[in-house]
């Protein structure tokens, strides 16, 4: 069956907002909702990063004297709630997916631009009614992770609300994993193989699986547990008969695949910035795909290595331990293959590339303590200490984060058609990587040696080592600065890019900077290799 | 004629595309089905360790009357059937047979939910008496929610294939396809949910 689009043709550009207006209209532009996305996530992404800058300015001294402690707990499930529902999935999958996929398929849109649109405008409202609740009657103070019975048991109206905005946040990620799923499989340009697509699109696919795959089922424990909140049943009460470990397998049913929905879209990033930057093909594109595939395979049956704490029985804790220690396979794979398109390359030293070395060094650190994390006896031993949030941090800001600035360095002049000041973005990075050590490294030891997390107060010995690691965040507040600074003043200033100031060959560079708005004057091009480097290079010579 | 080309903005983007496209719009609401199918994954496999790691409180009643659920099923499997043959009346241009079929169905669905309210009420358990009747109450309104939804979708479509002025027919059979395919969703995960609440 086929759909005949109406061919009358109507004056599109008078009926659209135009200039800066577009992005606050109901665009169905996917890329003026790339944009939507990037900026709602990084305005959300400050507020987010001001809860952390004051959990650090507690933690700088061991009494609760900077705020009090049921602030605290509000503070630091905003935080955890902010950053990676409305900063790292939307921008991570909702922003670049929404801006780069069309191009890569060789699209003129989504398969569904009315539900994208649907899908991004679901954020703004539930973001702010999330960050509202603090004014209501306090926020939810049970954690990212709402675990009952102390979610049942803290102050009701902040915890439905944040049931509320997780179920919209996460019904917005189902409706653009759909449609990516959909433009992926089906909006293929002719003659455009599965094998010829850039490495985004198969992260964008597994990732959009795993969207689909689990999301749903966190909406329905979320659901279960407003009703032990609102109408007092007992799916989750102990008291009542219920209970608590069933809502954290189908919690972490979800959320450990949330964590690969937050780094496999960075990774296809980095695949796509690397070869450009190191003028050399991806090393190992089959091994890639497979790779993508198979993390989101084991993914999705690793999620109890979250629960080895919760009286989870021998048999599970072994599977799950050899599940886990699995997927360091595929992702040593894929950083095998990262080097290896570096090793040799011509490699450019901007900011782009400097973020995406980042993303390894401090990927490679996440990942080792990861695998340490899967161990029964080493995670009886840190579960819910700071380690475990150092090694978290480090694989989202470390790792997704890294590379959502080295995207923004690399696909600016794409977007604007200008150039970011390569001067300010190194002073980024430089500040930015430094911060993020100095805040995240010493954590470990703090794990270690016994710190937990979520909790205000903490024994005196640990104060130094807080106070290094807070120091560490005020660099990585510092670090915005000449980012923001940078933005804007190119923006209006900056030098002008020309349509493909990197010589890469991905498609979205074969059409002008700022792309028109059907991205293509004519037919899209049909790009068979899009990491063909030396290869192009030598037969122009 | 698409439901597409009746939305007017989707006409004013694709203006400029002089060309025709593959219809993936089933392909996005399988997409769908599927999410919506592990929503309900996660319930069966909530119930089913309830079920096995947690005993109710003594005296608690779980044995549930088979007549009226297995009419459900019943009901339900009859409506696919006559769902289907709505689909083939269309098919020959039958408009008004369709439609005919399309408020037998939706009549059915509204059977099924009056039968499901009629157990409700003189069930002997409520919401909040023990785990198993907060699952159980859980589960089937939740079915229940789809299936009140679908006979809403099911009456909208069998309005629009009126012969004057509707808008489904057989040049545009791509709603009526839509419900049917979720219709047969809802009826198939009632069937397991009969199977393993009811039967088990």
């Amino acid at each position: 069956m086929t759909i005949s689009i109406d061919t009358q043709k109507t004056n599109n550009e008078s009926l659209q907002p135009k200039g800066w207006l577009r992005y606050f209209s109901f665009s169905l532009d996917h890329k003026v909702i790339g944009i939507q996305y990037l900026v709602c996530g990084f305005l959300f992404y400050l507020i987010g990063g001001t809860l952390a800058s004051a959990i650090r300015i507690e933690l700088a001294s061991p009494m609760s004297d900077f705020m009090p402690r049921d602030v605290y707990n509000q503070v630091l499930t905003l935080h955890g709630t902010i950053m990676i529902f409305l900063w790292i999935v939307p921008v991570v999958n909702g922003a670049f997916g929404n801006y780069l996929i069309p191009f890569y398929v060789g699209a003129r849109d989504m398969a569904f631009p009315r539900l994208n649109a649907v899908a991004f405008w679901l954020i703004p409202p539930s973001g702010l009614m999330l960050v509202a609740s603090y004014f209501v009657e306090g926020a939810a103070q049970a954690g990212w992770t709402a675990y009952p019975p102390l979610s049942i048991t803290t102050p009701q109206s902040g915890q439905i609300i944040w049931i509320l905005s997780v179920l919209l946040l996460g019904g917005s990620s189902i409706f653009g994993g759909i449609n990516f799923i959909a433009t992926i499989i089906k909006l293929r340009r002719p003659g455009l193989k599965l094998m010829q697509l850039p490495m985004y699109c198969w992260a964008m696919l597994g990732t959009s699986l795993l969207v689909v795959l689990s999301t749903p089922v966190l909406a329905g424990t979320l659901i279960l547990l407003s009703f032990d909140i609102i109408a007092k049943t007992g799916f989750f009460n102990p008291v009542l008969g219920g209970n608590v470990v069933v809502y954290q397998h189908l919690f972490w049913f979800y959320s450990h695949p949330a964590v690969y929905i937050m780094v496999l879209p960075a990774f296809g990033l980095v695949s796509e910035i690397l070869p450009v930057h190191a003028r050399k093909p991806l090393f190992g594109y089959t091994t890639m795909v497979f790779s993508i595939m198979g993390i989101v395979v084991l993914g999705l049956v690793v999620w109890a290595h979250h629960m080895f704490t919760s009286g989870t029985p021998p048999w599970m804790r072994l599977f799950f331990t050899i599940a886990t220690a699995f997927i360091a396979v595929p992702t040593g794979i894929k950083f095998f293959n990262w080097v290896a398109t570096l090793w040799g390359g011509k490699i450019s030293i901007n900011s782009a590339m400097l973020f995406s070395c980042g993303f390894i060094i401090n990927f490679v650190f996440g990942g080792i303590t990861g695998v340490a994390l899967a161990q029964v006896p080493f995670d009886i031993h840190v579960h819910d200490t700071y380690f475990v949030v150092a090694h978290f941090h480090y694989i989202v800001y470390g790792g997704t984060v890294f590379i959502i600035f080295s995207s923004i360095y690399h696909w600016f002049p794409k977007v604007t058609g200008k150039m970011l000041n390569e001067k300010l973005g190194i002073l980024h990075f430089i500040i930015t990587f430094i911060g993020f050590n100095l805040c995240f490294a010493p954590q470990h030891w703090l794990g270690l040696n016994g710190m937990p997390r979520r909790v205000a107060e903490y024994d005196p010995q640990f104060q130094l080592v807080n106070q290094i690691s807070s120091l560490g965040a005020l660099l990585m507040a510092i670090s915005t600065i000449p980012f923001l600074i940078n933005v804007f003043l190119s923006v209006r200033n900056g030098k002008d890019s020309g349509d493909n100031p990197w010589n890469a060959l991905t498609p979205e560079w074969l059409t002008s900077s700022p792309p028109p708005v059907e991205n293509w004057e004519g037919d899209a091009p049909l790009v068979e290799e899009p990491y063909g480097y030396g290869k192009q290079f030598s037969e122009q010579k | 004629m698409t439901t597409l080309d009746s939305s007017k903005e989707i006409q004013k983007n694709n203006s400029e595309v002089n060309e025709k496209h593959e219809d993936f719009r089933m392909f996005g609401l399988i997409t769908f089905l599927i999410a919506d199918g592990m929503t309900f994954a996660g319930f069966f496999a909530a119930y089913l360790t309830y079920k096995a790691v947690n005993p109710l409180p003594d005296g608690a009643i779980y044995e549930l009357e088979l007549p009226i659920p297995t009419l459900n099923t019943i009901l339900l499997l009859v409506s696919s059937a006559t769902f289907h043959k709505a689909g083939k009346a269309l098919l020959k241009d039958k408009n008004s047979d369709s439609q005919r079929w399309l408020f037998f169905t939706a009549f059915l669905g509204i059977i099924f939910l009056i039968c499901q309210l009629f157990e409700y009420f003189h069930l002997p358990f409520g919401l909040t008496d023990n785990l198993f009747a907060s699952t159980f109450y859980a589960l089937t309104g939740f079915h229940g929610l789809h299936v009140t939804l679908g006979t809403l979708m099911i009456l909208i479509i069998a309005w629009q294939s009126r012969i004057n002025g509707g808008r489904v027919n057989r040049q545009n059979m791509f709603p009526l396809e839509a419900v049917e395919l979720y219709w047969h969703f809802v009826d198939g995960i009632w069937v397991i949910l009969f199977i393993i609440l009811y039967l088990l």
